[in-house]
């Protein structure tokens, strides 16, 4: 399957990229999570929710079919 | 009839009309800082015509504040901001009640204040800070218009309103002490919260109103370099809340300093560190414009982004004190100085703000 994933705030920062293409198989949420780190090893320090299509999901969240991921960090700054 | 030519264009609204203006005059609402977001916030809300007005902050107004809160002018520095806000608020709609508590938010006297009103409006700028609001919203039955920047970027959202999700829900436990920059740190356009700062303000004004979709159970990404938004929605998770209304009874005694981990931070009053000057080396990590000076304590002066490159030039071993202005900066030169072998370092409760109300005292004192 085709993911999209996003990145927000410093996770850009971390990665360096807003947006990436990934063509991975059918997988949960935290391997999603592991492997993207693997890429990033920036990402291996951050504090982030992960949604799939627009919804939050909890890291046990199957994904299989084509979506877009957001990996959106919280903010504190006002 | 007076007032009714002031909101004269909101009440030609067909939504709103009359009984709408009437509402926001019945309205109570209470903002949690007069910062960046907290000044567009408190601004539409006045302007609106929002009947009693709430404003806690106990930070002062400095220069490098005013690109951004532009509630205040040159005139406001050195001013604490909840009543230089009021006293703004008061020339922009003197027809309604604006209570200044010039003071910090607190687990003593959160859930007392929060009562008083309808919605809660977190302009805050710190983790602490913005589970303490969001707890104490849940503890008090509040609906939590929630908003937050960083850089470039802005969330908005509305928690614990109509069984909607809390800020709990989203992000349950706080991210680890220090690894996410404050808008002190690495700085801020100061167009950012005036957008997010509307956006709080226009959902307080929709609550109210009964108006549109109300940003509950969504969390929505603005990006003003790409101009771009997305929303996300958030499910309610219970076990959180549950977790939350559980501690109802302890919460005067709750530390979230402590939850959000930096407890390890050996704090001291601004009392103490004048007993203890003549024996310890002083840092102020603020920027050198900022406002009052504590030269009694005669501080070296080393902004927090360049401390890393500085620390050749102190004695690791010596005790060292920390201050900023209000006592968050400082917390992350603590954290800085140990990771860099430093033996013996805290910082000072409340910073500047602080050690300026009790200077005088001490001054008056030695002088006798």
């Amino acid at each position: 399957m085709q993911l999209t994933i996003k990145y927000f705030g410093m996770l850009v920062e971390a990665t360096s990229i807003s947006e990436e293409q990934l063509q991975i198989d059918s997988c949960s949420v935290s391997e999603l999570v592991e492997k993207l780190i693997h890429q990033h090893p920036k990402l291996n320090k951050k504090d982030f929710k992960v949604a799939i299509d627009q919804q939050l999901v909890d890291r046990s969240h199957v994904i299989n079919t084509n979506a877009e991921i957001a990996l959106l960090p919280p903010f504190a700054g006002g | 009839m007076k007032s009714n030519n002031r909101y004269n264009r909101q009440i030609i609204l067909p939504e709103i009309g009359e009984s709408g203006q009437q509402k926001l005059n019945a309205s109570k609402v209470l903002v949690i800082g007069a910062g960046g977001l907290g000044c567009p916030i408190l601004q539409y809300l006045a302007a609106a015509g929002i009947g009693t007005i709430g404003i806690i902050d106990f930070d002062l107004v400095d220069t490098s504040n005013l690109h951004r809160q532009i509630l205040y002018g040159d005139s406001g520095v050195g001013k604490n901001k909840a009543l230089a806000a009021k006293s703004r608020l008061e020339d922009l709609n003197p027809t309604i009640n604006i209570n200044a508590y010039p003071e910090k938010l607190t687990t003593k006297n959160a859930i007392s204040l929060f009562s008083q009103y309808d919605i809660i409006v977190d302009g805050s700028d710190n983790f602490s800070t913005r589970y303490l609001v969001n707890d104490a919203c849940v503890i008090a039955g509040k609906p939590l218009v929630y908003g937050a920047i960083f850089k470039y970027e802005g969330q908005v959202s509305v928690f614990n309103y109509e069984n909607g999700p809390t800020y709990r829900c989203l992000f349950p436990e706080p991210p680890k002490a220090g690894s996410i920059p404050s808008c002190a740190e690495i700085g801020v356009l100061g167009v950012l919260p005036g957008i997010i700062g509307s956006m709080q303000a226009n959902e307080v004004l929709k609550i109210i109103l009964n108006l549109g979709d109300v940003l509950k159970g969504k969390l929505l990404m603005y990006d003003s370099l790409t101009t771009q938004s997305s929303t996300f929605s958030i499910g309610r998770v219970a076990s959180e809340i549950s977790k939350v209304l559980a501690t109802a009874k302890d919460f005067e005694t709750m530390d979230y300093d402590l939850f959000c981990g930096i407890q390890n931070i050996k704090e001291i009053s601004p009392e103490t560190a004048f007993q203890i000057l003549n024996k310890v080396q002083c840092i102020d990590v603020r920027e050198a414009h900022e406002q009052p000076k504590i030269d009694t304590l005669n501080p070296i002066c080393i902004p927090l982004h360049t401390i890393k490159e500085q620390l050749h030039s102190f004695d690791k071993t010596q005790e060292t004190i920390v201050f900023c202005q209000s006592g968050i900066r400082s917390k992350k030169a603590v954290e800085i100085l140990i990771e860099n072998g430093f033996e013996n370092v805290s910082h000072i409760k409340g910073g500047a703000v602080a050690l300026n109300e009790i200077i005088p005292d001490l001054i008056g004192h030695k002088n006798l």
